[in-house]
Protein backbone atom coordinates (compact mmCIF):
# COMPACT_ATOMS: atom_id res chain seq x y z
CA UNK A 1 0.00 0.00 0.00
CA UNK A 2 2.79 2.33 1.02
CA UNK A 3 4.53 1.61 -2.26
CA UNK A 4 1.43 2.32 -4.32
CA UNK A 5 0.97 5.69 -2.62
CA UNK A 6 4.64 6.47 -3.11
CA UNK A 7 4.34 5.57 -6.74
CA UNK A 8 1.32 7.84 -7.14
CA UNK A 9 3.10 10.75 -5.45
CA UNK A 10 6.26 10.29 -7.47
CA UNK A 11 4.46 10.21 -10.78
CA UNK A 12 1.66 12.64 -10.00
CA UNK A 13 2.53 15.00 -12.85
CA UNK A 14 2.63 12.23 -15.38
CA UNK A 15 -0.63 10.77 -14.09
CA UNK A 16 -2.33 14.16 -14.26
CA UNK A 17 -1.08 14.52 -17.82
CA UNK A 18 -2.42 11.09 -18.77
CA UNK A 19 -5.75 11.82 -17.12
CA UNK A 20 -6.25 15.17 -18.82
CA UNK A 21 -5.03 13.83 -22.14
CA UNK A 22 -7.50 10.97 -22.04
CA UNK A 23 -10.32 13.32 -21.13
CA UNK A 24 -9.58 15.43 -24.19
CA UNK A 25 -9.20 12.32 -26.31
CA UNK A 26 -12.62 11.20 -25.11
CA UNK A 27 -14.13 14.54 -26.17
CA UNK A 28 -12.35 14.28 -29.52
CA UNK A 29 -13.65 10.81 -30.27
CA UNK A 30 -17.13 11.90 -29.30
CA UNK A 31 -16.92 14.82 -31.69
CA UNK A 32 -16.05 12.44 -34.50
CA UNK A 33 -19.22 10.46 -34.17
CA UNK A 34 -22.48 11.87 -35.39
CA UNK A 35 -25.03 12.89 -32.77
CA UNK A 36 -22.85 12.21 -29.79
CA UNK A 37 -20.84 15.40 -29.43
CA UNK A 38 -22.89 16.75 -26.58
CA UNK A 39 -20.40 18.02 -24.04
CA UNK A 40 -18.17 20.52 -25.75
CA UNK A 41 -20.12 22.62 -28.19
CA UNK A 42 -20.51 26.30 -28.77
CA UNK A 43 -24.31 26.39 -28.59
CA UNK A 44 -24.28 27.46 -24.96
CA UNK A 45 -24.91 30.61 -23.03
CA UNK A 46 -21.30 31.76 -22.80
CA UNK A 47 -19.93 31.21 -26.29
CA UNK A 48 -23.29 31.88 -27.94
CA UNK A 49 -23.41 35.23 -26.16
CA UNK A 50 -19.92 36.16 -27.34
CA UNK A 51 -20.77 35.25 -30.91
CA UNK A 52 -24.06 37.16 -30.67
CA UNK A 53 -22.39 40.43 -29.67
CA UNK A 54 -19.74 39.88 -32.32
CA UNK A 55 -22.42 39.35 -34.96
CA UNK A 56 -24.05 42.65 -33.96
CA UNK A 57 -20.97 44.46 -35.20
CA UNK A 58 -20.06 42.10 -37.99
CA UNK A 59 -23.53 42.21 -39.53
CA UNK A 60 -23.09 45.77 -40.77
CA UNK A 61 -20.24 44.83 -43.03
CA UNK A 62 -22.30 42.40 -45.08
CA UNK A 63 -25.48 44.45 -45.43
CA UNK A 64 -24.98 45.08 -49.12
CA UNK A 65 -24.44 41.45 -50.15
CA UNK A 66 -27.24 40.31 -47.83
CA UNK A 67 -29.59 42.78 -49.52
CA UNK A 68 -28.60 41.51 -52.92
CA UNK A 69 -29.27 37.91 -51.89
CA UNK A 70 -32.68 38.88 -50.51
CA UNK A 71 -33.54 40.80 -53.70
CA UNK A 72 -32.54 37.80 -55.78
CA UNK A 73 -34.75 35.53 -53.70
CA UNK A 74 -37.64 38.03 -53.85
CA UNK A 75 -37.51 38.17 -57.62
CA UNK A 76 -37.46 34.38 -57.76
CA UNK A 77 -40.50 34.12 -55.48
CA UNK A 78 -42.32 36.81 -57.45
CA UNK A 79 -41.62 34.94 -60.66
CA UNK A 80 -43.19 31.82 -59.13
CA UNK A 81 -46.17 33.85 -57.91
CA UNK A 82 -46.88 35.58 -61.24
CA UNK A 83 -46.40 32.40 -63.21
CA UNK A 84 -48.83 30.60 -60.93
CA UNK A 85 -51.60 33.01 -61.96
CA UNK A 86 -50.96 32.23 -65.62
CA UNK A 87 -50.87 28.44 -65.54
CA UNK A 88 -52.62 27.41 -62.39
CA UNK A 89 -51.69 23.72 -62.19
CA UNK A 90 -47.98 23.61 -63.02
CA UNK A 91 -45.73 21.21 -61.20
CA UNK A 92 -43.98 23.83 -59.07
CA UNK A 93 -47.18 24.99 -57.47
CA UNK A 94 -48.21 21.56 -56.39
CA UNK A 95 -44.80 21.27 -54.79
CA UNK A 96 -44.89 24.62 -53.06
CA UNK A 97 -48.35 24.08 -51.55
CA UNK A 98 -47.15 20.70 -50.44
CA UNK A 99 -44.20 22.34 -48.70
CA UNK A 100 -46.45 24.91 -47.05
CA UNK A 101 -48.75 22.38 -45.43
CA UNK A 102 -46.21 19.91 -44.05
CA UNK A 103 -43.17 21.99 -43.37
CA UNK A 104 -42.75 25.02 -41.16
CA UNK A 105 -40.00 27.49 -42.02
CA UNK A 106 -38.31 29.71 -39.43
CA UNK A 107 -35.82 32.37 -40.47
CA UNK A 108 -32.58 32.56 -38.48
CA UNK A 109 -29.32 34.43 -38.51
CA UNK A 110 -25.90 32.75 -38.63
CA UNK A 111 -23.70 33.78 -35.72
CA UNK A 112 -20.70 31.63 -36.46
CA UNK A 113 -19.65 29.72 -39.53
CA UNK A 114 -16.52 27.69 -40.14
CA UNK A 115 -15.36 25.93 -43.27
CA UNK A 116 -11.65 25.25 -42.92
CA UNK A 117 -11.75 22.31 -40.47
CA UNK A 118 -12.80 18.77 -41.37
CA UNK A 119 -15.86 18.91 -39.12
CA UNK A 120 -17.52 22.26 -39.50
CA UNK A 121 -20.44 23.65 -37.55
CA UNK A 122 -22.58 26.77 -37.66
CA UNK A 123 -24.22 28.55 -34.74
CA UNK A 124 -27.60 30.16 -35.40
CA UNK A 125 -29.68 32.42 -33.21
CA UNK A 126 -32.78 30.26 -32.77
CA UNK A 127 -33.09 27.61 -30.07
CA UNK A 128 -35.50 25.74 -27.86
CA UNK A 129 -37.48 28.87 -27.00
CA UNK A 130 -38.36 29.19 -30.70
CA UNK A 131 -39.38 25.50 -30.64
CA UNK A 132 -36.36 24.41 -32.65
CA UNK A 133 -35.21 20.85 -32.04
CA UNK A 134 -32.65 18.35 -33.18
CA UNK A 135 -32.75 16.97 -36.72
CA UNK A 136 -34.36 20.02 -38.26
CA UNK A 137 -32.99 20.88 -41.68
CA UNK A 138 -31.33 24.20 -42.41
CA UNK A 139 -31.34 25.77 -45.89
CA UNK A 140 -30.44 29.15 -47.36
CA UNK A 141 -32.16 30.76 -50.31
CA UNK A 142 -29.74 29.02 -52.66
CA UNK A 143 -29.59 25.49 -51.26
CA UNK A 144 -28.99 23.25 -48.30
CA UNK A 145 -26.75 24.28 -45.41
CA UNK A 146 -26.93 21.50 -42.82
CA UNK A 147 -28.81 19.75 -40.04
CA UNK A 148 -29.33 20.92 -36.46
CA UNK A 149 -27.63 18.58 -33.98
CA UNK A 150 -27.72 20.45 -30.71
CA UNK A 151 -29.89 23.16 -29.22
CA UNK A 152 -29.66 25.36 -26.16
CA UNK A 153 -32.23 27.87 -24.98
CA UNK A 154 -31.44 30.60 -27.47
CA UNK A 155 -28.98 29.03 -29.91
CA UNK A 156 -28.58 25.92 -32.02
CA UNK A 157 -25.61 24.21 -33.54
CA UNK A 158 -25.88 23.12 -37.16
CA UNK A 159 -23.76 20.37 -38.71
CA UNK A 160 -22.66 22.01 -41.91
CA UNK A 161 -22.69 20.05 -45.19
CA UNK A 162 -18.94 20.62 -44.92
CA UNK A 163 -18.67 18.02 -42.16
CA UNK A 164 -17.27 14.54 -42.70
CA UNK A 165 -20.02 13.11 -40.47
CA UNK A 166 -22.97 14.42 -42.42
CA UNK A 167 -25.16 12.12 -44.53
CA UNK A 168 -28.01 13.61 -46.56
CA UNK A 169 -30.21 11.84 -49.05
CA UNK A 170 -29.96 13.51 -52.48
CA UNK A 171 -30.85 12.61 -56.04
CA UNK A 172 -30.39 13.59 -59.66
CA UNK A 173 -32.94 16.20 -60.63
CA UNK A 174 -33.80 14.67 -64.03
CA UNK A 175 -34.24 11.09 -62.82
CA UNK A 176 -34.90 9.59 -59.44
CA UNK A 177 -31.54 7.90 -58.92
CA UNK A 178 -30.47 8.81 -55.44
CA UNK A 179 -27.30 8.66 -53.37
CA UNK A 180 -25.83 9.90 -50.11
CA UNK A 181 -24.32 13.34 -49.80
CA UNK A 182 -21.04 13.43 -47.84
CA UNK A 183 -17.91 15.54 -47.72
CA UNK A 184 -14.30 14.36 -48.02
CA UNK A 185 -12.86 17.38 -46.22
CA UNK A 186 -10.89 18.87 -49.10
CA UNK A 187 -12.55 21.86 -50.73
CA UNK A 188 -15.34 23.97 -49.21
CA UNK A 189 -16.92 24.33 -52.66
CA UNK A 190 -17.15 20.63 -53.56
CA UNK A 191 -19.12 17.90 -51.80
CA UNK A 192 -19.50 14.25 -52.78
CA UNK A 193 -22.55 12.20 -53.68
CA UNK A 194 -21.74 8.53 -53.15
CA UNK A 195 -23.57 5.28 -53.85
CA UNK A 196 -25.35 6.43 -57.00
CA UNK A 197 -26.16 3.29 -59.03
CA UNK A 198 -24.14 3.02 -62.24
CA UNK A 199 -27.29 2.78 -64.35
CA UNK A 200 -27.94 6.43 -63.62
CA UNK A 201 -27.42 8.66 -66.70
CA UNK A 202 -24.98 11.07 -65.03
CA UNK A 203 -23.48 13.92 -67.03
CA UNK A 204 -21.31 16.85 -66.02
CA UNK A 205 -23.52 19.85 -65.32
CA UNK A 206 -26.50 17.86 -64.03
CA UNK A 207 -28.40 19.36 -61.12
CA UNK A 208 -28.56 17.58 -57.78
CA UNK A 209 -31.48 18.12 -55.40
CA UNK A 210 -32.47 16.62 -52.04
CA UNK A 211 -34.24 13.32 -52.37
CA UNK A 212 -37.07 13.55 -49.89
CA UNK A 213 -36.44 10.01 -48.63
CA UNK A 214 -35.35 11.32 -45.24
CA UNK A 215 -37.73 13.12 -42.97
CA UNK A 216 -35.40 16.08 -42.53
CA UNK A 217 -35.45 17.84 -45.90
CA UNK A 218 -38.39 18.15 -48.26
CA UNK A 219 -37.96 17.04 -51.85
CA UNK A 220 -36.28 19.16 -54.53
CA UNK A 221 -34.23 21.57 -52.47
CA UNK A 222 -31.28 22.52 -54.70
CA UNK A 223 -27.85 21.20 -53.72
CA UNK A 224 -25.45 21.79 -56.61
CA UNK A 225 -24.24 20.71 -60.04
CA UNK A 226 -22.08 17.73 -61.01
CA UNK A 227 -18.52 18.75 -61.91
CA UNK A 228 -16.90 15.32 -62.03
CA UNK A 229 -17.88 11.67 -61.62
CA UNK A 230 -16.19 8.29 -61.50
CA UNK A 231 -16.99 4.69 -60.59
CA UNK A 232 -15.97 3.61 -57.08
CA UNK A 233 -13.84 0.52 -56.28
CA UNK A 234 -16.71 -1.93 -56.62
CA UNK A 235 -17.56 -0.52 -60.09
CA UNK A 236 -21.24 -0.66 -59.21
CA UNK A 237 -21.71 2.84 -57.94
CA UNK A 238 -20.78 6.33 -59.04
CA UNK A 239 -19.04 8.83 -56.80
CA UNK A 240 -20.00 12.32 -57.93
CA UNK A 241 -18.21 15.58 -57.18
CA UNK A 242 -20.79 18.28 -56.72
CA UNK A 243 -20.22 22.01 -56.74
CA UNK A 244 -22.56 23.60 -54.21
CA UNK A 245 -24.92 26.39 -55.27
CA UNK A 246 -24.40 27.84 -51.82
CA UNK A 247 -21.21 29.71 -51.09
CA UNK A 248 -20.59 28.04 -47.72
CA UNK A 249 -17.93 30.61 -46.87
CA UNK A 250 -20.50 33.41 -46.92
CA UNK A 251 -23.79 32.59 -45.22
CA UNK A 252 -25.79 35.27 -43.44
CA UNK A 253 -29.45 34.29 -43.21
CA UNK A 254 -30.88 30.78 -43.24
CA UNK A 255 -34.24 29.06 -42.89
CA UNK A 256 -34.91 26.23 -40.49
CA UNK A 257 -37.27 23.56 -41.83
CA UNK A 258 -39.44 21.70 -39.40
CA UNK A 259 -41.19 18.63 -40.73
CA UNK A 260 -44.53 18.54 -38.93
CA UNK A 261 -44.97 14.86 -39.75
CA UNK A 262 -41.59 13.95 -38.34
CA UNK A 263 -42.82 12.14 -35.22
CA UNK A 264 -45.55 10.36 -37.14
CA UNK A 265 -43.12 9.05 -39.75
CA UNK A 266 -40.49 8.07 -37.22
CA UNK A 267 -43.00 6.07 -35.12
CA UNK A 268 -44.00 4.27 -38.30
CA UNK A 269 -40.47 3.43 -39.24
CA UNK A 270 -39.44 2.30 -35.76
CA UNK A 271 -42.66 0.30 -35.29
CA UNK A 272 -41.26 -2.96 -36.59
CA UNK A 273 -37.81 -2.73 -35.05
CA UNK B 1 3.27 38.87 -7.08
CA UNK B 2 -0.42 39.73 -7.45
CA UNK B 3 0.46 41.81 -10.42
CA UNK B 4 1.98 38.78 -12.15
CA UNK B 5 -1.06 36.59 -11.46
CA UNK B 6 -3.52 39.16 -12.79
CA UNK B 7 -1.32 39.62 -15.88
CA UNK B 8 -1.61 35.91 -16.59
CA UNK B 9 -5.36 35.84 -16.01
CA UNK B 10 -5.85 38.74 -18.42
CA UNK B 11 -3.54 37.11 -20.95
CA UNK B 12 -5.47 33.83 -20.66
CA UNK B 13 -8.84 35.45 -21.38
CA UNK B 14 -7.59 37.84 -24.07
CA UNK B 15 -5.78 35.08 -25.96
CA UNK B 16 -8.85 32.80 -26.01
CA UNK B 17 -11.08 35.63 -27.20
CA UNK B 18 -8.62 36.81 -29.85
CA UNK B 19 -8.28 33.23 -31.07
CA UNK B 20 -12.04 32.67 -31.25
CA UNK B 21 -13.08 36.00 -32.70
CA UNK B 22 -10.24 36.99 -35.01
CA UNK B 23 -7.73 34.25 -35.72
CA UNK B 24 -10.15 31.36 -36.34
CA UNK B 25 -11.62 33.37 -39.20
CA UNK B 26 -8.45 34.17 -41.08
CA UNK B 27 -8.46 31.04 -43.29
CA UNK B 28 -5.50 32.22 -45.33
CA UNK B 29 -5.44 30.28 -48.64
CA UNK B 30 -8.52 28.42 -47.46
CA UNK B 31 -7.14 26.51 -44.48
CA UNK B 32 -4.20 28.26 -42.80
CA UNK B 33 -5.03 29.64 -39.38
CA UNK B 34 -2.55 30.75 -36.74
CA UNK B 35 -3.04 29.36 -33.24
CA UNK B 36 -1.65 32.23 -31.25
CA UNK B 37 -3.27 31.22 -27.95
CA UNK B 38 -0.44 28.77 -27.16
CA UNK B 39 1.67 31.86 -26.49
CA UNK B 40 0.19 31.59 -22.99
CA UNK B 41 1.89 28.23 -22.52
CA UNK B 42 5.11 29.39 -24.17
CA UNK B 43 5.45 32.45 -21.95
CA UNK B 44 4.27 30.92 -18.68
CA UNK B 45 6.99 31.41 -16.05
CA UNK B 46 9.58 28.65 -16.09
CA UNK B 47 9.52 28.41 -12.33
CA UNK B 48 6.09 27.04 -11.61
CA UNK B 49 3.90 24.47 -9.98
CA UNK B 50 3.91 21.87 -12.73
CA UNK B 51 0.56 20.26 -11.93
CA UNK B 52 -1.21 23.61 -11.84
CA UNK B 53 0.45 24.58 -15.10
CA UNK B 54 -0.73 21.42 -16.87
CA UNK B 55 -4.22 21.91 -15.55
CA UNK B 56 -4.36 25.55 -16.67
CA UNK B 57 -3.15 24.52 -20.12
CA UNK B 58 -5.96 21.98 -20.26
CA UNK B 59 -8.48 24.70 -19.43
CA UNK B 60 -6.94 26.96 -22.08
CA UNK B 61 -7.30 24.29 -24.74
CA UNK B 62 -10.81 23.43 -23.63
CA UNK B 63 -11.76 27.11 -23.84
CA UNK B 64 -10.62 27.30 -27.45
CA UNK B 65 -12.38 23.98 -28.16
CA UNK B 66 -15.64 25.39 -26.83
CA UNK B 67 -15.49 28.24 -29.29
CA UNK B 68 -14.42 26.25 -32.31
CA UNK B 69 -16.59 23.11 -31.84
CA UNK B 70 -13.64 20.77 -32.19
CA UNK B 71 -14.26 18.26 -29.40
CA UNK B 72 -11.08 18.11 -27.33
CA UNK B 73 -8.30 18.47 -29.87
CA UNK B 74 -6.92 21.77 -28.61
CA UNK B 75 -7.04 20.54 -25.02
CA UNK B 76 -5.09 17.39 -25.91
CA UNK B 77 -2.43 19.32 -27.82
CA UNK B 78 -2.07 21.92 -25.04
CA UNK B 79 -1.74 19.33 -22.28
CA UNK B 80 0.98 17.55 -24.23
CA UNK B 81 3.13 20.61 -24.84
CA UNK B 82 2.62 21.76 -21.27
CA UNK B 83 3.87 18.38 -20.07
CA UNK B 84 6.91 18.28 -22.32
CA UNK B 85 7.84 21.94 -21.89
CA UNK B 86 10.61 21.43 -19.26
CA UNK B 87 12.49 19.09 -21.61
CA UNK B 88 12.29 21.58 -24.46
CA UNK B 89 13.31 24.41 -22.14
CA UNK B 90 16.41 22.51 -21.12
CA UNK B 91 17.20 21.68 -24.72
CA UNK B 92 16.76 25.22 -26.01
CA UNK B 93 18.23 27.30 -23.20
CA UNK B 94 20.80 24.87 -21.88
CA UNK B 95 22.27 25.50 -18.46
CA UNK B 96 20.49 28.72 -17.66
CA UNK B 97 17.28 26.75 -17.31
CA UNK B 98 18.73 24.73 -14.43
CA UNK B 99 18.98 27.83 -12.31
CA UNK B 100 15.40 28.74 -13.13
CA UNK B 101 16.36 32.26 -14.08
CA UNK B 102 14.87 32.55 -17.51
CA UNK B 103 13.24 35.83 -18.45
CA UNK B 104 11.87 35.30 -21.93
CA UNK B 105 12.31 38.90 -22.91
CA UNK B 106 16.03 38.70 -22.11
CA UNK B 107 16.88 35.51 -23.96
CA UNK B 108 18.74 35.34 -27.23
CA UNK B 109 16.67 35.37 -30.38
CA UNK B 110 18.06 32.07 -31.69
CA UNK B 111 17.32 30.19 -28.49
CA UNK B 112 13.84 31.60 -28.36
CA UNK B 113 13.28 30.57 -31.98
CA UNK B 114 14.22 26.92 -31.30
CA UNK B 115 12.09 26.81 -28.16
CA UNK B 116 9.03 28.29 -29.91
CA UNK B 117 9.30 26.23 -33.07
CA UNK B 118 9.67 22.84 -31.32
CA UNK B 119 6.62 23.38 -29.12
CA UNK B 120 4.56 24.89 -31.94
CA UNK B 121 5.24 22.06 -34.37
CA UNK B 122 4.45 19.39 -31.74
CA UNK B 123 1.26 21.20 -30.83
CA UNK B 124 0.16 21.51 -34.45
CA UNK B 125 0.90 17.91 -35.38
CA UNK B 126 -1.14 16.60 -32.44
CA UNK B 127 -3.87 19.12 -33.14
CA UNK B 128 -4.32 18.25 -36.79
CA UNK B 129 -3.86 14.48 -36.41
CA UNK B 130 -6.66 14.44 -33.84
CA UNK B 131 -8.82 16.82 -35.82
CA UNK B 132 -8.57 14.95 -39.10
CA UNK B 133 -8.31 11.55 -37.36
CA UNK B 134 -7.62 9.61 -40.52
CA UNK B 135 -4.28 7.96 -41.23
CA UNK B 136 -4.85 7.98 -44.99
CA UNK B 137 -4.75 11.76 -44.94
CA UNK B 138 -1.31 12.00 -43.38
CA UNK B 139 -0.10 14.36 -46.12
CA UNK B 140 -2.92 16.76 -45.41
CA UNK B 141 -2.04 16.62 -41.70
CA UNK B 142 1.61 17.40 -42.34
CA UNK B 143 0.80 20.14 -44.83
CA UNK B 144 -1.63 21.82 -42.45
CA UNK B 145 0.76 21.53 -39.47
CA UNK B 146 3.68 22.96 -41.42
CA UNK B 147 1.94 25.96 -42.96
CA UNK B 148 -0.14 26.84 -39.91
CA UNK B 149 2.95 26.28 -37.75
CA UNK B 150 5.01 28.79 -39.73
CA UNK B 151 2.17 31.29 -39.49
CA UNK B 152 1.83 30.76 -35.72
CA UNK B 153 5.59 31.03 -35.22
CA UNK B 154 5.81 34.33 -37.11
CA UNK B 155 2.89 35.75 -35.17
CA UNK B 156 4.28 34.58 -31.80
CA UNK B 157 7.68 36.14 -32.49
CA UNK B 158 6.08 39.38 -33.65
CA UNK B 159 3.86 39.59 -30.58
CA UNK B 160 6.71 38.87 -28.16
CA UNK B 161 8.89 41.52 -29.81
CA UNK B 162 6.08 44.06 -29.86
CA UNK B 163 4.97 43.56 -26.28
CA UNK B 164 8.32 43.02 -24.62
CA UNK B 165 9.22 45.62 -22.04
CA UNK B 166 12.67 47.04 -22.44
CA UNK B 167 14.63 46.58 -19.23
CA UNK B 168 17.43 49.05 -19.58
Amino acid sequence: MQQIINFLIRNKTFLLFVLLFSISLFFTIQSHSYHRSKFINSANFLTGGVYASLNNIDGYFNLRTENEILLEENSLLKAVLYNSEVNAVSKEILDSTHVASHYKLTPAEVYKNSYSATNNYLIINKGQQDSIGEDFGVISSKGIVGIIDNTSNGYSRVISVLNTNIRVNAKLKKTNHFGTLTWNGNSPKIVQLIDVPNQAPVAIGDSIVTGGLSTIFPKNIPVGTVVDFKLDETENYFTLDIELYNDMTNIGHVYIIENKDFSEISTLSTADE
Amino acid sequence: MNNVISLHIVRFIVLILVQAIVLNNINFLGYINPYLYILFILLYPAKNNRMLFIFISFLLGLGVDLFSDSGGVHAAACVTIAYMRPVVLKFAFGTSYDYQTIKFSLTEFGQRLTYFSILIIVHHIILFSLEIFNSTKILLILKKSLFSGVFTLLLCLLITVLFSRKNK
